[in-house]
């Protein structure tokens, strides 16, 4: 009797049916971008240009890949993006955890005035133009590696976060390590980095991420260092050199029969797949994460 | 309690060599953070009086006392623009269609993924729902060129459908808002609407059982208890996207936008850019800056202001 009316309550209802069937076809509106893009990456030019594509490649090739990897306009800027990731990531990742381990020291005499310096930062900003004349002209890092990572070197949003995951680490382990002699720093190294293992991945990968896309500062600051993402951003404009380039190189060399399109189109998935892979992984801090920047203060 | 009295007692610290010498280790981890934060994020803010000068490429290696104060010129200027109110005019556009259709999607999203109750199913939607949120806007813009071309996808399957071809990236006109806006939500829907379901699992689940118990069905206990559960939630980011209203993305219009929608794709912040740096009217640019913050501030106050008085919600 009562197993019944559970079940009765449980059962599923049309509703529930009509909830998966429109949830699988958001899902596909979702994916589907993605999966003609890389169609067309995967299909031949010539191909492509004779009609539309769905999902599978009706003329399967490499080719277009295989443009990229060896057209040095091309793969150079693959490089860059791959170096501010790697280094900016690195370097971010570090300074955010040394601050946050700081700030997170309730004893330290600054630690209520930095705190706030930096939280104020959140809400005002000096915007484009000034901050394109310090950086620009009075710093001159135009053109210049460090303009992709120093200029953004601490995201107080991630500066908070990890300061509240160390505040919420058991005081006592440091506490020891205080009265074994151990200096600041050296707690900080051998302690807390340890310990912050989840959230430093967590900020790295946000870091990893932003790096990777980023786009704007290229545009702005640095157009001869060039990422992957500002070479597609050529490419979609009909700006850049890079389509008479290709055209040439089709001139010259019969074999690679490639277009500025389907190029495009490669480089797409190139610039997608590693955030594929990657942002699963986000998830854990997200929803904490979102909220506290929402909220916060 | 004990806790309390530490605190209090670490409040009284009094400044000392004495402290700061023990505290030196603390000291040199943040001092150059701080000092990176003055240069890279205060010195910018005593750049906003470059918007009552005037400062061109010449002129900017001058201190600040030694340039030309031209008061509220500037500001005269930008309201005689015809180009600026244009501008003006694409920005709010965009952005109020974004808010208004990006909350019913974003919510009714969350809404009805919430009731999915298939648990596994539900993770997997959710995961692949906020792919395009962390892709970037070059990619998109790639990826949205292609597939609403004039020879894309979607204008192959509308044509079988005996739809003709619909300009969808080159319509001169408010519907390239509308446009840009579809795009957007396609791409943050799924992200905007985790902050939503979160705050649907922190909602009393006897309320549930107790309207289940008095007869009350799905689409009324969505209705009543987990929309109402979720407003203070929806109220605040309503409140905070009108405050961004001006600051509506120019990366995405620079992206998404061409030669032909011009007219219905340049925001503020792209006018900004453009007499600022483009054309190196520096002063100018900052003025067009200031006038956004301004109003955004202006936006929030009143948003707030009118929340308040609905309900007791309020952001500030």
């Amino acid at each position: 009797m009562k197993r019944t009316s559970r079940n009765k309550l449980n059962r599923y209802t049309s509703f529930d049916v009509f909830l998966v069937i429109f949830f699988v076809c958001i899902t596909f509106i979702t994916l589907y971008p993605f999966l003609n893009v890389l169609a067309i990456s995967f299909n031949d030019s010539l191909d492509t240009i004779r009609g539309v594509n769905f999902i599978i490649p009706r003329k399967f090739t490499l080719d277009n890949y295989k443009y990229i990897f060896e057209e040095k306009d091309l793969f150079s800027p693959l490089g860059m993006s791959v170096a501010r990731t790697v280094i900016g990531t690195a370097i971010g990742t570090i300074c955010t955890a040394m601050l946050a381990y700081v700030l997170s020291r309730k004893d330290f005499y600054f630690n209520k005035l930095f705190t706030i310096m930096f939280i104020i930062t959140m809400y005002v900003g000096g915007g484009l133009i000034p901050d394109y004349l310090l950086i620009g002209r009075t710093l001159k890092m135009t053109n210049e590696f460090s303009v992709y990572i120093i200029p953004g070197l601490i995201g107080v949003f991630f500066l908070i976060l990890m300061r509240s995951f160390i505040e919420g680490l058991p005081e006592a382990l440091q506490e020891s390590a205080r009265i074994d002699g151990a200096t600041d720093f050296k707690i900080w190294y051998k302690i807390i980095l340890p310990l912050c293992k989840p959230v430093l991945a967590t900020v790295a990968l946000f870091i990893a991420v932003t790096q990777w896309n980023s786009f704007m500062d290229t545009y702005i600051y640095a157009r001869k260092l060039k990422t992957l993402q500002y070479v597609l951003y050529e490419i979609l404009n009909d700006t850049g050199v890079k389509i008479s380039n290709i055209h040439d190189a089709n001139l010259n060399n019969t074999a690679a029969t490639v277009t500025p399109q389907s190029i495009r189109m490669a480089i797409t998935i190139i610039a997608t797949v590693p955030i594929v892979i990657v942002y699963p992984f986000l998830q854990r801090y997200f929803v904490g994460g979102m909220t506290l920047g929402a909220v916060k203060d | 309690m004990n806790k309390k009295k530490r605190e209090i007692s670490i409040h009284k610290q009094k400044f000392s060599f004495k402290l700061m010498y023990k505290q030196r280790y603390l000291l040199v981890m943040s001092v150059p953070f701080v000092i990176w934060l003055i240069i890279f994020k205060y010195i910018p803010l005593w750049g906003w009086t470059m918007a009552f000068q005037d400062v061109k490429p010449k002129t900017f290696a001058l201190s600040i006392w030694e340039r030309t104060w031209v008061g509220l010129d500037h500001f005269k200027a930008l309201l005689h623009d015809g180009e600026f109110f244009d501008a003006l005019r694409n920005t709010l556009g965009i952005s109020f269609i974004g808010i208004v259709l990006g909350f019913i999607t974003s919510v009714g999203f969350a809404l009805l993924l919430n009731e999915v109750r298939l648990k596994r199913f539900k993770k997997v939607t959710q995961t692949i729902s906020y792919l395009p949120h962390f892709v970037s806007w070059v990619i998109i813009a790639s990826i949205a060129k292609m597939v609403l071309g004039d020879s894309g996808v979607l204008n192959e399957v509308l044509g079988k459908i005996g739809v003709g071809p619909i300009k969808f990236m080159t319509t001169n006109g408010p519907a390239f808002w509308l446009v840009v806006c579809i795009i957007n939500i396609w791409k943050e829907t799924g992200w905007d609407a985790i902050i939503y379901l979160s705050a649907m699992t922190g909602i009393d689940q006897g309320l549930y059982e107790a309207a289940k118990v008095d007869g009350a069905g799905r689409f009324r206990r969505m209705w009543h208890i987990t929309l109402p559960g979720i407003r203070p939630t929806i109220i605040v980011l309503v409140i905070m996207s009108i405050g961004g209203v001006l600051g509506a993305g120019m990366e995405r219009q620079m992206l998404l936008g061409n030669g032909i929608v011009q007219d219905y794709a340049d925001v503020v912040s792209w006018y900004a850019y453009r007499f600022g740096i483009g054309n190196n009217n520096y002063g100018f640019g900052t003025a067009v800056g200031v006038f956004q913050s301004a109003i955004s501030l202006v936006l929030l106050f009143v948003a707030n202001k009118v929340a308040g008085k609905f309900s007791d919600s309020k952001l500030v």
